[in-house]
C-alpha cells in the first residue's frame, strides 16, 4: 500500500511521516499530481493558514487530484479545516467536500487560544476508523479555527464551544487534532485508517 | 482549558543533558534520546529540548538530533536554542519539531515573532521568556544559557508578552530566572501578572521541586502547563507522581 502525504510547503510534516513509519506504512512526501492521484491513502497535513495552504493548492495544480480522490484521505488539523466549504481564516474558498464555514475559536483572558494542549473526545460515533477510540479518550489540539458540527462528525471535543473533532463522510476523513502527537489514541486511529477498506 | 500539561525539558549542552542551578553549574544528567524516551514513557504531555548554550555560541540547534528524538515521539516536541531565522526555524520543523520557541533571537528583533507566524503559523512558535525580579521590576534577560553571556534587556516583562502575543506567539513559556532550579516552587506572583495579561497559552518554568508545586501553580496562577527538568531528570520526582498530585487536588490531567 502506498500512503501519499501532500506536501504544500513549510510545515511539521515530518512527524507525520515518522509516525507513518512507526506503523510501517509506507509514505511519500509529495506534491506531484499523478503520484497523489495514484496512492491508496491520502494524508492532508496542516501547514499555516487556510489562505495560504490554498494558494499552495493553486499553485501546485493540486485541487482536482484533492476533490477527486476515491480511496480514504485523511485531513490532520488544518487539513481537515480545508475539507469544508470555506475558512474565516482570511476568508478562504476551501476544497468544500464536507459542508460548512470554519470558524474563529473565541479568545479570552479566560479561554486562551490557540486551544492547545490535550482534550478529550466525545460523542464518538461507531466506526471503522475509531475501532478501539472512546469517549473521554485524549487527543493533543492545537487550533485557532475549528469546524462546524454535523452528520459527518464521528466525534466532537468542548473548548468554549462544540466543534467536529473527527469527520468522515464516505472516503473523506478529518482529524482535528494530531493524531501523529496524541500518542496511543492517535496511534490507534492512523492504523485504522490505514486498514480501511478502499 | 484543556487538561494541564506537565512538559518534561532537556537542557542541552554539547549533546548531552544538563541541569544547572539558576542558569550555571551544569552537572551531566544523560543522553537526549534516553531521557527523551523515559519522559515519553512516563506520560510526559510535551517535551520541550533546549539546547541552551546556541545562542550565546552564535549556533542554532542541531537538526540531525532533532529528527532523532522527534522519530520516537508520539507526543509534542518543542525545541529552542539559537533559531535567529526563517530557515532554522523551518529546518527545525522539518526535522520534526511541532513548535519552535524562540528567545534571544525575538528580543533583538521582535519582527522575526511576526515572520515566523505567517510561514509556520502562531501555533508553532513559542516564545521563551527568561525574567527576574530588578529593582522591583520583572525585567527580561537575554541569552541566560550562558553565564559569561548573559545580558539584561531594557524590556519589562510584562510588556514584552503582550508585544510577543501581538506579534503572532501562539505561547509564552515564562522563565523565572530568580527560582530557577532552587526547587523551591514556581514564581506564583510573577506568573499569576503574567497570566492575567494573557489571552494566549503560558507556561510556567522554573522552581519546580516537588509534586504540591505543580498543583500550587496550577491552582494559583491558572497557567496552562508546566515545565520542570531538574527534577525529573534525577528521578528524585515521577512525572506519575506529579500527575497524581494534580489530579488528587480536582485538576484536570490527562492520566
Amino acid at each position: 500500500m502506498t500512503v501519499a502525504v501532500v506536501k504544500l510547503g513549510v510545515g511539521n510534516t515530518a512527524s507525520v511521516m515518522f509516525a507513518l513509519d512507526r506503523l510501517g506504512a509506507e509514505a511519500r512526501l509529495t506534491a506531484d499530481p499523478e503520484e497523489i492521484a495514484g496512492a491508496d491513502r491520502l494524508i492532508l497535513p496542516g501547514v499555516g493558514a487556510a489562505a495560504y495552504a490554498m494558494e499552495r493548492i493553486k499553485i501546485t495544480g493540486l485541487r482536482e487530484a484533492l476533490v477527486n480522490f476515491r480511496r480514504p484521505i485523511l485531513g490532520v488539523c488544518l487539513g481537515q479545516q480545508l475539507l469544508f466549504e470555506e475558512s474565516e481564516e482570511g476568508g478562504a474558498a476551501t476544497l468544500g467536500l464536507l459542508q460548512g464555514t470554519v470558524r474563529r475559536l473565541p479568545s479570552s483572558i479566560a479561554a486562551p487560544a490557540p486551544h492547545m494542549g490535550w482534550s478529550r473526545l466525545a460523542a464518538v460515533k461507531p466506526h471503522p476508523l475509531l475501532e478501539g477510540v472512546k469517549d473521554g479518550d485524549y487527543c493533543y489540539f492545537v487550533h485557532s479555527f475549528a469546524c462546524p458540527i454535523g452528520e459527518f462528525a464521528l466525534a466532537t471535543c468542548d473548548y468554549e464551544t462544540s466543534f467536529s473533532a473527527i469527520v468522515g463522510r464516505e472516503n473523506v476523513f478529518g482529524c482535528q487534532f494530531h493524531p501523529e502527537r496524541s500518542g496511543e489514541t492517535g496511534r490507534r486511529i492512523l492504523s485504522n485508517f490505514l486498514a480501511l477498506p478502499c | 482549558m484543556p487538561a494541564r500539561r506537565i512538559i518534561a525539558c532537556l537542557d542541552v549542552k554539547a549533546g548531552r543533558v544538563v541541569k544547572g542551578v539558576r542558569f550555571e553549574g551544569h552537572v551531566d544528567m544523560g543522553d537526549p534520546v534516553d531521557l527523551a524516551l523515559r519522559y515519553r514513557d512516563a506520560g510526559a504531555d510535551e517535551l520541550v529540548i533546549y539546547d541552551i548554550t546556541a545562542s550565546a555560541e552564535r549556533r542554532t540547534i542541531d537538526y540531525q538530533w532533532v529528527s532523532e528524538i522527534a522519530r520516537h515521539l508520539d507526543i509534542p516536541l518543542c525545541v529552542a536554542g539559537g533559531v535567529r531565522s526563517i530557515e532554522q526555524a523551518i529546518s527545525c520543523l522539518e526535522s520534526g519539531a511541532d513548535k519552535v520557541s524562540i528567545n534571544s533571537p525575538a528580543l533583538a528583533d521582535p519582527a522575526f515573532i511576526t515572520a515566523l507566524a505567517e510561514v509556520a503559523g502562531s501555533q508553532c512558535v513559542v516564545v521563551g521568556v527568561d525574567s527576574r525580579l530588578v529593582e522591583g521590576e520583572w525585567m527580561t534577560f537575554q541569552f541566560a544559557g550562558a553565564a559569561r553571556a548573559i545580558k539584561q534587556t531594557p524590556r519589562r516583562m510584562l510588556d514584552w508578552i503582550v508585544e510577543a502575543k501581538n506579534r503572532g506567539a501562539g505561547e509564552i513559556v515564562l522563565n523565572c530566572m530568580d527560582s530557577d532550579g532552587v526547587r523551591e516552587g514556581f514564581d506564583i506572583t510573577q506568573l499569576k501578572a503574567a497570566r492575567a495579561r494573557l489571552s494566549i497559552p503560558l507556561v510556567a518554568s522554573g522552581g519546580a521541586g516537588a509534586p504540591d508545586d505543580f498543583v500550587d501553580v496550577f491552582k494559583e496562577a491558572d497557567v496552562s502547563g508546566a515545565l520542570a527538568a531538574g527534577i525529573f531528570h534525577s528521578g528524585a520526582t515521577g512525572i506519575a507522581d506529579v500527575k497524581r498530585a494534580v489530579s488528587t487536588a480536582g485538576i484536570e490531567v490527562r492520566p
